[in-house]
Formats: structure tokens, C-alpha cells, sequence
């Protein structure tokens, strides 16, 4: 038995401890706002925060997050304005979406540790992260929105 | 050629005999169903429905009593913004508030029209059918309000979801209208008045996506999304080479995973292999996780086949032969070889490029739920009506019995209009009576995708002692997407001919294009822009050439080689020219309006004072392709370690119209980050007829720190009927890149991608 915390609920697990979390999230929960691209850690789009820090979901095992507090997109803010999903808006940053949910995670765990981030930081913190759609001169104005910094 | 080539590769549309028909028999679907006294239901978001509305005018059209607006989305939304557009031009001839309009996406029905979302065609295919049914609609609105307040229509004017009744100054709501205006009769086409673009409220100015909250909150539903209670999860291994067939297997390991339920056979597919389910061996399970991890336990048996011959290395080598030697001619003008015998120098050149993947974020998924007869499929599709046909024709049943939702795409670009997907999760359902889900890794993504095609092209030009072209010899050799549904077909069709070869736009006296032979030994599809990719890169590329060569400043060469502004008919000339289905004097090609794309390219880049120098340069590139003129000037880095850094790109568009600006700018720099990959990462390899990469890491595309650091896109106003913008952006993307190179470096690029070349 796994305890978990998802969104600040707990929940409690049952099953193969090598299962990757987002498919206990998707297939389990039906929280599919956390997407799979790869399922190797190459391209973002399943990002979450374990205690605070981005993870790929699609590489970390259930047993890794016992005891732990998972925070998705659907967590992210109680009514979808947390600033960067504001910028995401401003920028009209979405083209087909899918990666979205990842980016905007990803960039969530950037502004905790660099609130100012450089082009430099955008890029360090981002390139995990694939657009296939190439939204990626967007996603750098919207994170330089939502942390006020000039674009 | 076949059917499908021709619909999907030349464009050619299910014929409307006439627009007018087509609305009409859209009225009087509407008419009927109010005529059959359907009662409005009240419908939450989930349910959306026009044909419940208290009025239906059209099959894109619905309106309440209380004001609320539905329009139908029968277009695919894979990431254009085409959900949002399309409704918002039946919205702007209405006089619709956007904010009481709620979108319905259509399931597939032959009575929206064509369903099918490619060839950069939704705008320039339903612009005016959409204007039409929302002015209809409005008229309808007007002359209820008339006969309300007795007045003459001429009087009324709807304006923001209320009609005014001008002279007094009175105002009543469309809701208010809604009951009587279905009582008025269809107008005729000819009463039926558009606006006038002055008049527009949202046409050329443009909203936010419909979509933009869900996707930012992780609530927008993608075919990986799609779930029903009771659904069993589908895991498939394929035969790992085209055409491979099931010897025998052994699932003992895999059936002792937790969670797994059966394993299931599904028959090998049969040459032409279309749009057929691959084959293979099925593990159902619980859920994602174990229905994978058990796949990985199967030992499977399999004779591979003819195909397992392939192997790229000496296949690509056979394709450089095939283009070396006189091939079929596909478009003659003067006389190629005796203009070559009296220039002043002639320059030769091979190039080449890789098959590729599309790799859409969302891999394909789908999930069928087979009861009775009847099929019900939610996917993320290209064409639900394809999706019908398809599935009907595995199941055996009609494709009238397969319902199939729209959810939202991940990315697509060619990929999701081939639904053998769709048809694995069907096959599934029927043999295991549970509603299937299937979901493809990225692995299985890149094995068995409609590869776009790997292409080898042969130039030669002579050049007078000016250095102007006076002859021009191109061959192109690529296993055609003909192959996939004719297994016999080796020449490319007249649509991939006409897409960047035949209509070479310069005006050179004597010119021939060519085109060889090449067997397919993997499913080739249509990817973003198709074979504009590689044509335009050949001849983009040797232009280039010829400028350097002749001593001149490229823009100034190539804007020479156009020539004098005119309308290129081909006649004469032995060409068999598609035009993208459209007619030539609706959508002429015009050099005009591809020279102004090239001088608001230059001008906005600053490209006349820019120095390009070691390590730092321009190129440019310029392109008309979906009957839309796109010119690319691309600034470019390149340090000591042969490490490319593309600081900003300028492309200057001409799209006759830009209905939702923001949104044609954003496929444009979505498509020089797309072009970027094709140019600088993208390459698939088979060995013993197996693809060989897998995931990002062996088929990598392109990151936020090697996109374009800033693309800025000019929208040219060319004034005229609005064409395509999803895919036109691509094809001048990597010669304009790989131009840059050579002033940045000397290097001249000939064959893709970049990454397995040295750049220093």
C-alpha cells in the first residue's frame, strides 16, 4: 500500500510499485491533464511536481512517491489563473495544446527557484520540454509575462 | 491514379454543384427538422446539439430562445485554431456576440461537406459557405424583427446579437426573434448580403482559441483522453517490417502480468496496405501500464517478407543513380539540351533528403466501443468521415453504423487523416466485446508511420556570360504516396509534381523538370507541406547556387530570374499542373505577388544593409505553395565549434486574406520551428527493413535553444480570396537556412539533416 498526496488529497495505492505515476494519475484518477509524449523523460509533456520540484511522471514510479505530495495541472491554481496560465492566455500561447500542461509545469518549477529567469534560464529550464507544434518563442514571452520581467 | 491520391494529394473537393445548392440543401436539412417540431432542450456544453436548438437553419447553425448561439466545428482542430475561425465567421455575418456562441465539433456526416483537415484548405474551401450561413441566418433575424414591428426589413439591421430598427431607434434580441424567424422562409441566394470588410467584427481581427482555458488548465479532452466506463486498455506488437506476416507466438509471460485479460490476433494487413490495421499480436489489460509492460513479454514468430530487404544506405544510393539519368518529363519549355551546349557555364548539382516522421506530441489513440452492428469510435482524427469508412470496411459493416468523435488532435500534421488506429481499436472492441482503447507509444509513433518521402533531385543550369539562367535541367526521384494505396505506383503524382517542381517559377527560356521511378518499402503519407519540403529545398538551394556563382547578391538574382510579373498558364508546356484542386483563374500562380512577398521579406529583414560574414549570416528562400506566397530571409550563427544558432527569421506571407491574423502568424512561426527540424535533426534509417529510431532521442526534433530565437511574420495583404496557411511556412524554412550556411561558411548543404554534417 502506497500513500500519496495528489492535490493536496490523499489517496492510497494498490499495485505494481513500478507502475509510472502518470498512469496512476490518467488511467487511475482520470486526472489526463498530464500528458504522455515519450515515456522515456525526453520530451516534458507528462511533467508534475513531487514536492515542489518538476518530475516526468512518465519515469517515476509509483514506489518513489510514497509519502509524498504530487501537484498536477489540475492543481496547479484552484480556478485556472495561476499567473503563468494567465500569460499562457495573454500570449495566446497554445497551438494544438498537448504539451501545454508540461510547459506550464515545467515553467511553474522555474519561477519558484529563478522568479526572474534570463533567456539563458528559459532555455536551460525548457529544453526538456518539446513543442512539435513550435510554440517555443511564445512560451518564452509568456513566462517572461508572468514573471514581469521585459520580453 | 487512384481515388484517394487524388483527394488527398490534388485537393480536389466533393463537388458542389453549385454553392448555392449547397446551401440550400444545408436550409433545408434545418428546415426539416423544425418542420418535424423538434422541442429545444436545454444543453450544457457536454451535450451540445443544434439539432435541438429552437432554430436550425443550417447543419452548422443553431440558435435559442434565450440568445445562445451554437455553430458547429466540422473541421478537425489539430493545433490551427480552425475549431475557433471557421465558427467565427458564421458568428461575424450574424452579428453574433462571440461571447453567447458555444462550439459543438461535429461527429463524422458526409452532410457538413468534406471533413477532411489537410491541405492547408478549411479557410479557402468554407470561408464563404460559413459567411453565407451566417448572413442567411441574420437576414432571417431581420426580416422577423421587421414583420414584428411592421416595419420594412430594409429598416432592420442586426447588429451584436440584437436586430435595431434604425429610423426609431428600437432594439430586440435575438433570442427574442429566434421563434420567428424560423418561420421565415430561406432567403434566396441572391438576397442573401455579405458584409462588407469594413463592417467585419471579428473577420481579419480575430479571437482567442475557444479551447485556450481547458488546454491551459488540463481539461481540453485529446484522443489519448477519450474514456468510458467499462473500457479495457490494447497494447499491439506489429510485425516490426511492412507486410511481415504472424508465424506463431507464445504469451504465457505476458499473460501472468497483473491486470492483463487476453492476448488477441489481428490479421496482417494486405497490399495496398491504405489505411488497413498493421497486424499483430493484441494484449488487453486493465490499464496502459500493464497492457505495455505484458506486449514486451510475447515471443513472436514472424516471416517478415520482401520488404525486409530495405536498407536506406544502398536504397539512397539507387534513388542518386535513378535522378542521374534522363527520366519522364513533366514539364518542357524550349529546348533544355541545345541551350546547354551554348551557355557560357553550366553548373550541376545533386541533393538529397531523409524520409521523415511527423512525431505529432500525441501519438495516435483511439477508443471503440462495438455493440450490435454498430460502431462508436472517439479519436483524434483528420477526417471522421475516413474514420467511418475505414473502420466500416475491417468490421464489415457500413460506414453509416460507425459513429465517430472528434476529440481534439495533439499535433497531427498529416499523420491523423491515416486512421489504421482507429481501426485497431474497432477490430479490438468487435473480438473482445468491451469498449478498446488503444494508445500508441511513441516507439510504435515513429515504426509505423506514413513516412514522408526521402527524395533525390538532380539540377543542371547553364548560365549565359551575365550569369542569368538560359537552361534548367531538374530531376526528382522519391517513392511516391501513391504507393501506399497502389503497391504497383512508382512515379509521383501529378499532385506531388505540381507541388514545387512543375511550377518552378522563374522565367527561364528553356526549362525541364523530370521525374524517376522509386519503389516504397514503408507506408509513404502526406507530412506538413509534403513534397514542397523537398523540392523547395532543391531548387531553393540551387538558386542559391547559380547567384554565388554568377557574383550576385541573392535576392537581387533570384528576383531577376522571376522575371517580369505574370500569370504562369503552363500551356504548352506538357505539364499537368493541380493548382491544389483550385482553378487557375480564381488562384492564378502569379510571380507578382511572389515578388512583393520577396521585397516585404527583404525590406522587413533589412536584408540590403546586412553584411553576411564568417560565422554570421542571411539567407533567404521563397516559396508559393497552397496557393499562399511565403518569402524566409533567416539570420544565422554559426561559432567555432560548427554550433548553429538561428537568432531571428522574417517571412513575409501573402494568404490573400488573413481571417484570424494571430493565428495565421502562429502557424507560420510554428512552421519555421517545423522547418527548422526538417533542416537541421530529422531522419529515419531502415535496416533489414526495420526503421531504426524510436523516441526523441534517435528522431529528435527541435528544442526551445535551437528554434528560431524570434520569427516575425509580415502578413502582405494581397487582398484576395483567402488560401492555405497551415503548411506554407515549411518548405522555404531549410533552404533559407541552409543559404545562410553557405554565406556564413562557404559550406554548401545538399543533403539533410544538418546534424550529420560539419558545419566547421
Amino acid at each position: 500500500m502506497i500513500q500519496l498526496k495528489v492535490n493536496g488529497k490523499t489517496k492510497s495505492y494498490q499495485g505494481d510499485p513500478e507502475m509510472p505515476l502518470l498512469w496512476y494519475l490518467r488511467d487511475t484518477l482520470q486526472l489526463t491533464g498530464s500528458k504522455f509524449g515519450c515515456g522515456m523523460g525526453l520530451c516534458g509533456a507528462c511533467t508534475v511536481h513531487v514536492n515542489g520540484e518538476a518530475a516526468r511522471s512518465c519515469l517515476t514510479p509509483m514506489q518513489s512517491v510514497a509519502g509524498k505530495d504530487v501537484l498536477t495541472i489540475e492543481g496547479l491554481s484552484e480556478h485556472g489563473d495561476h499567473p503563468l496560465q494567465r500569460a499562457w492566455a495573454e500570449a495566446n500561447v497554445p497551438q494544438c495544446g498537448y504539451c501545454q500542461t508540461g510547459q506550464i509545469m515545467q515553467a511553474a518549477a522555474l519561477l519558484k527557484t529563478k522568479p526572474k529567469p534570463t533567456d539563458h534560464d528559459i532555455d536551460e529550464a525548457m529544453q526538456g520540454n518539446i513543442c512539435r507544434c513550435g510554440t517555443y518563442q511564445r512560451i518564452r514571452q509568456a513566462i517572461k509575462i508572468a514573471a514581469g520581467v521585459k520580453a | 491514379m487512384n481515388r484517394l491520391e487524388r483527394t488527398k494529394i490534388e485537393l480536389v473537393h466533393p463537388p458542389l454543384t453549385s454553392r448555392r445548392d449547397f446551401l440550400e440543401t444545408l436550409f433545408s436539412a434545418g428546415a426539416m427538422v423544425f418542420a418535424a417540431g423538434v422541442v429545444p432542450a436545454s444543453v450544457s456544453a457536454a451535450e451540445l446539439d443544434v439539432t435541438r436548438t429552437a432554430w436550425n437553419p443550417s447543419v452548422y447553425l443553431g440558435l435559442d430562445t434565450d440568445g445562445s448561439v451554437i455553430i458547429v466545428a466540422h473541421r478537425s482542430e489539430m493545433g490551427t485554431g480552425i475549431r475557433t475561425s471557421l465558427p467565427m465567421v458564421v458568428a461575424d455575418e450574424l452579428e453574433a456576440d462571440w461571447s453567447r456562441v458555444r462550439i459543438e465539433q461535429a461527429v463524422g456526416d458526409k452532410k457538413y461537406g468534406s471533413q477532411d483537415t489537410d491541405g492547408s484548405q478549411s479557410i479557402r474551401d468554407f470561408y464563404a459557405i460559413m459567411r453565407e450561413t451566417g448572413a442567411a441566418a441574420r437576414l432571417m433575424l431581420e426580416r422577423a424583427a421587421a414583420a414584428h414591428w411592421n416595419v420594412s426589413p430594409h429598416e432592420c439591421d442586426a447588429s451584436n446579437h440584437q436586430v435595431i430598427h434604425t429610423p426609431t431607434g428600437r432594439k430586440i434580441g435575438f433570442g427574442e426573434l429566434v421563434t420567428a424567424a424560423a418561420k421565415q422562409p430561406m432567403p434566396s441566394k441572391s438576397d442573401i448580403q455579405l458584409k462588407k470588410p469594413e463592417q467585419f467584427r471579428y473577420i481579419g481581427k480575430g479571437v482567442s482559441i475557444v479551447d485556450l482555458k481547458d488546454i491551459c488548465t488540463g481539461t481540453a479532452i485529446y484522443g489519448f483522453d477519450a474514456h468510458v466506463p467499462g473500457m479495457v486498455y490494447a497494447s499491439i506488437e506489429r510485425p516490426p517490417v511492412l507486410g511481415g506476416k504472424l508465424k506463431g507466438y507464445d504469451d504465457s509471460e505476458a499473460r501472468k502480468v497483473a491486470g492483463v485479460q487476453q492476448t488477441i490476433v489481428i490479421d496482417g494487413a494486405q497490399p495496398p496496405y491504405g489505411f488497413q490495421a498493421l497486424g499483430g499480436v493484441a494484449v488487453i489489460a486493465d490499464n496502459t501500464w500493464a497492457a505495455s509492460q505484458a506486449r514486451k513479454k510475447l515471443k513472436i514468430d514472424w516471416e517478415y517478407g520482401p520488404h525486409a530487404i530495405f536498407e536506406s544506405e544502398s536504397y539512397k544510393k539507387s534513388l542518386i543513380e535513378s535522378a542521374n539519368k534522363p527520366q519522364r518529363v513533366v514539364r518542357s519549355v524550349g529546348d533544355v539540351d541545345t541551350a546547354f551546349g551554348s551557355a557560357a557555364k553550366v553548373v550541376e548539382a545533386n541533393y538529397y533528403t531523409p524520409l521523415l516522421a511527423h512525431a505529432p506530441m500525441e501519438p495516435p489513440a483511439a477508443l471503440a466501443s462495438y455493440r450490435d452492428g454498430k460502431v462508436e469510435t472517439w479519436t483524434a482524427t483528420q477526417d471522421p468521415q475516413q474514420v467511418q469508412e475505414t473502420v466500416s470496411k475491417a468490421l464489415g459493416i457500413n460506414p453509416a453504423d460507425v459513429t465517430c468523435h472528434v476529440t481534439l488532435l495533439g499535433g497531427a500534421f498529416g499523420r491523423k487523416s491515416k486512421p489504421d488506429y482507429v481501426a485497431e481499436a474497432a477490430i479490438l472492441s468487435k473480438k473482445t466485446g468491451k469498449p478498446v482503447k488503444i494508445s500508441w507509444t511513441r516507439e510504435e509513433d515513429i515504426h509505423f508511420d506514413y513516412y514522408h518521402s526521402t527524395s533525390a533531385m538532380y539540377f543542371k543550369a547553364g548560365l549565359d556570360s551575365a550569369g542569368k539562367p538560359v537552361a534548367w535541367l531538374q530531376r526528382s526521384v522519391f517513392p511516391p504516396i501513391g504507393s501506399t494505396f497502389d503497391d504497383k505506383e512508382t512515379y509521383g503524382s501529378a499532385g506531388e509534381m505540381s507541388q514545387g517542381w512543375i511550377d518552378v517559377p522563374f522565367d527561364i527560356t528553356n526549362f525541364r523538370a523530370e521525374n524517376g521511378p522509386a519503389e516504397a518499402h514503408l507506408r509513404i503519407g502526406w507530412l506538413r507541406s509534403v513534397a514542397n519540403i523537398y523540392h523547395a529545398f532543391g531548387v531553393q538551394s540551387f538558386i542559391d547556387e547559380l547567384a554565388h556563382s554568377a557574383g550576385k547578391d541573392p535576392v537581387e538574382y533570384w528576383l531577376t530570374a522571376l522575371g517580369s510579373p505574370r500569370r504562369i498558364d503552363f500551356a504548352g508546356e506538357k505539364a499537368k499542373y493541380t493548382n491544389y484542386g483550385k482553378p487557375m483563374t480564381a488562384y492564378p500562380l502569379d510571380t507578382g505577388r511572389l515578388k512583393r512577398v520577396v521585397e516585404v521579406a527583404a525590406e522587413q529583414s533589412g536584408w540590403a544593409n546586412k553584411k553576411s560574414g564568417p560565422g554570421h549570416a542571411w539567407g533567404f528562400a521563397a516559396h508559393r505553395s497552397f496557393l499562399t506566397y511565403v518569402a524566409a530571409v533567416v539570420e544565422i550563427e554559426v561559432d567555432k565549434q560548427g554550433k548553429l544558432q538561428i537568432p531571428i527569421m522574417d517571412i513575409a506571407v501573402d494568404c490573400g486574406s488573413a481571417i484570424n491574423p494571430d493565428r495565421v502568424k502562429a502557424q507560420f512561426e510554428g512552421a519555421a520551428v517545423f522547418g527548422t527540424s526538417v533542416a537541421l535533426l530529422g531522419e529515419i534509417t531502415a535496416a533489414d527493413g526495420r526503421v531504426q529510431q524510436g523516441n526523441f532521442n534517435t528522431y529528435p526534433v527541435a528544442r526551445i535553444n535551437e528554434a528560431p530565437f524570434e520569427t516575425r511574420v509580415h502578413i502582405v495583404n494581397g487582398g484576395g480570396l483567402p488560401t492555405g496557411v497551415g503548411e506554407p511556412g515549411v518548405p522555404p524554412t531549410a533552404p533559407a537556412i541552409c543559404n545562410a550556411i553557405f554565406a556564413a561558411t562557404g559550406k554548401r548543404i545538399r543533403e539533410l539533416p544538418l546534424r550529420k554534417q560539419k558545419l566547421v
